[in-house]
């Protein structure tokens, strides 16, 4: 039983060790949020210092049609997120193939490591570590732009208490930390084919991750003449971020407070589970193709 | 105690057989040679004792299945598969960090004790480094790992002399004990053969030759002769003859060293000469078959 538990232990503690590792090879995956997030925070630094006095006093006295101050903080996050998705594909196409390109493969293979202990500690960046670095970016950044906006508001003359009782950043990182975890199971998917080709093909795994699909869907509007899986896939692709951010999932309008979220919504979508099952069976197989491929 | 042991060991790629039966078993504390020309198998045998590949046939590994527990087998087997793998990005610090996490049996200390010895520096990435030196720094890495098995694949190819010696003397005087089993195969006879305890030859996916130092020390002869005998030992059916400054070297495989020594001088052959000698014979085999 101790032997069990401390065998899971170091199974967990090499686990840990290999996304590490992963971090040491692939800084990108925090740098390219972080520089998001920093051009982010500038940019509003300086429309804060342009923005004409007339457009902000609109803003303040309520008027119809006036942009709500919070805006940059949402769209901020949401750019963030989006990069975080990009880099986490590019992160997946490269995190079994760059291994067999520079042969170092042979030595990663002559430790201790299982080969499902190695996929599964890629899979672990954009479906675990991603999302924590999102949540860390967004707060940093959220509270860096109040900063230098409160800056840009005194040095135009402006009170920047004005500004801060009109931001509720409180309810924008709830709901960041409502969606993130749907979203990172959402795509695991995505994640599970991207690793999936890359633990396959030799070169090009951009190119062979978006041919089948290219292939499929050229084929159902030309032979079948219709596209439901076309639509399928867009509505999938826009899911993620759709399903926990709009009233009830339908697109439509954005939730605006605490009542619009439904947590227990989520966890019932049938897409969420077939879209998990999908990935469990893709990883499987990135494994099982991990543990046969020799270097290129 | 069998360290490895392999019954039938085939692979096949595609239509071209790598190896073809292989019967091997290998005690606790040898160290082996594993020799043969060019495409004769041996990295494809050492490539499925590290369970890098699929196989048909029965091997055991300590034990294990190596295709099946590579994860597991891996913390008693080392193993150096090509030189300069390394990865390229990686500090020296990190590969120290890594296997110090990863690795139950990495002594940390001990690596960094052999570093200290050669011009690694810790701070380096490995992509500055030269070759040899990443030989060296994989070398220390692995002698660092008390492991019961070590297995090297032409660790030293393309090192210059002196790295190729420092690879083998280091080797030797540090890690070489009664227990540890290291299974190498290389190309620079010269430096290995004083280490070996025992000689296995392949040749196109076949075992050719398998056999301790003392059996072939017992078995097979080297005669100089000069011209003038030269028929009469021909007679005795060498298995090579090469001919050097006017005098002829033959060599021979069971064959009595009283009768030889009629002929000329014997000697034990070196095993660079010896595997010449063995894979002299292939011609005319080629052509009797």
């Amino acid at each position: 039983m101790s032997h069990d538990v401390s065998s899971r232990f170091a199974w967990i503690r090499t686990l840990l060790w290999l996304v590490r590792r992963e971090l040491w090879e692939h800084p990108a995956v925090y740098l390219a949020p972080a520089a998001v997030a920093v051009f982010a925070s500038l940019a509003q630094f300086a429309s804060s210092l342009s923005t004409g006095d007339g457009r902000r006093d609109a803003t303040l006295a309520g008027a119809e049609g006036s942009v709500p101050f919070a805006v940059h903080y949402q769209i901020s996050i949401g750019v963030l997120v989006i990069t975080s998705l990009l880099v986490g594909a590019l992160y997946c196409l490269e995190a079994l193939q760059g291994e067999r390109r520079d042969r170092s493969i042979l030595f990663w293979k002559s430790m201790p490591v299982s080969d499902l202990q190695t996929v599964l500690s890629k899979l672990a960046i954009p479906a675990l570590v991603m999302p924590m670095v999102v949540l860390t970016l967004a707060v940093s950044m959220n509270l860096l732009m109040v900063a230098l906006q409160s800056l840009a508001w005194i040095m135009t003359g402006y009170d920047p208490r004005e500004l801060w009782s009109r931001l509720d950043l409180v309810w924008l990182w709830a709901a960041l930390c409502y969606g993130l975890p749907f979203i990172a199971l959402w795509y695991a998917p995505l994640w599970g084919w991207l690793l999936l080709v890359s633990a396959w093909a030799r070169r090009a795994a951009l190119l062979w991750a978006l041919a089948p699909f290219a292939a499929f869907l050229i084929m159902e509007h030309m032979v079948l003449a219709h596209s439901h899986i076309h639509w399928a896939l867009e509505r999938w692709l826009g899911g993620g971020v759709i399903q926990p951010y709009t009233i009830g999932g339908d697109g439509r309008s954005w939730i605006d407070g605490p009542a619009d979220l439904q947590p227990w919504r989520l966890p019932t979508l049938p897409q969420l589970w077939v879209g998990l099952a999908a990935a469990a069976l893709l990883i499987v197989l990135s494994v099982r193709v991990r543990r046969a491929r020799a270097p290129n | 105690m069998t360290v490895i042991r392999a019954l039938g060991l085939r692979k096949t790629y595609g239509g071209t057989v790598a190896l073809d039966g292989i019967d091997l078993e290998i005690g606790e504390g040898r160290i082996v040679g594993l020799l043969g020309p060019n495409g004769a198998g041996k990295s494809t045998a050492l490539q499925a004792i590290l369970g890098l590949t699929p196989h048909e046939g029965e091997l055991r590994v300590l034990g294990r299945d190596p295709w099946r527990e590579r994860g597991p087998l891996m913390q008693d087997v080392c193993f150096i598969a090509d030189v300069a793998l390394l990865p390229r990005w990686m500090k020296v610090r990190q590969t120290l960090d890594y296997m110090s996490g990863v690795h139950p049996r990495f002594d940390r200390s001990r690596a960094e004790a052999l570093l200290a010895r050669t011009s690694v520096r810790l701070g380096a990435r490995i992509r500055e480094l030269s070759k040899g030196m990443v030989t060296q720094l994989h070398l220390a890495l692995i002698m660092a790992v008390d492991a019961k098995l070590l297995v090297l694949d032409e660790p030293t190819l393309g090192l210059d002399l002196l790295y190729r010696k420092r690879f083998f003397d280091t080797l030797l005087g540090d890690y070489v004990d009664q227990v540890r089993t290291i299974v190498v195969s290389t190309h620079d006879l010269y430096e290995v053969q004083n280490i070996l305890t025992d000689v296995v030859v392949l040749d196109r996916g076949r075992v050719a030759l398998s056999a301790t130092v003392e059996e072939m020390e017992a078995r097979f002869a080297e005669l100089t002769v000069t011209p003038d005998r030269q028929e009469a030992a021909q007679a005795l059916g060498p298995l090579s003859a090469r001919t050097a400054f006017g005098r002829t070297v033959m060599i021979f495989d069971r064959v009595d060293r009283e009768r030889l020594s009629a002929l000329g001088e014997v000697r034990t052959p070196g095993l660079h000469d010896l595997f010449l000698g063995l894979m002299a014979r292939r011609p005319a085999e080629e052509s009797a078959a």
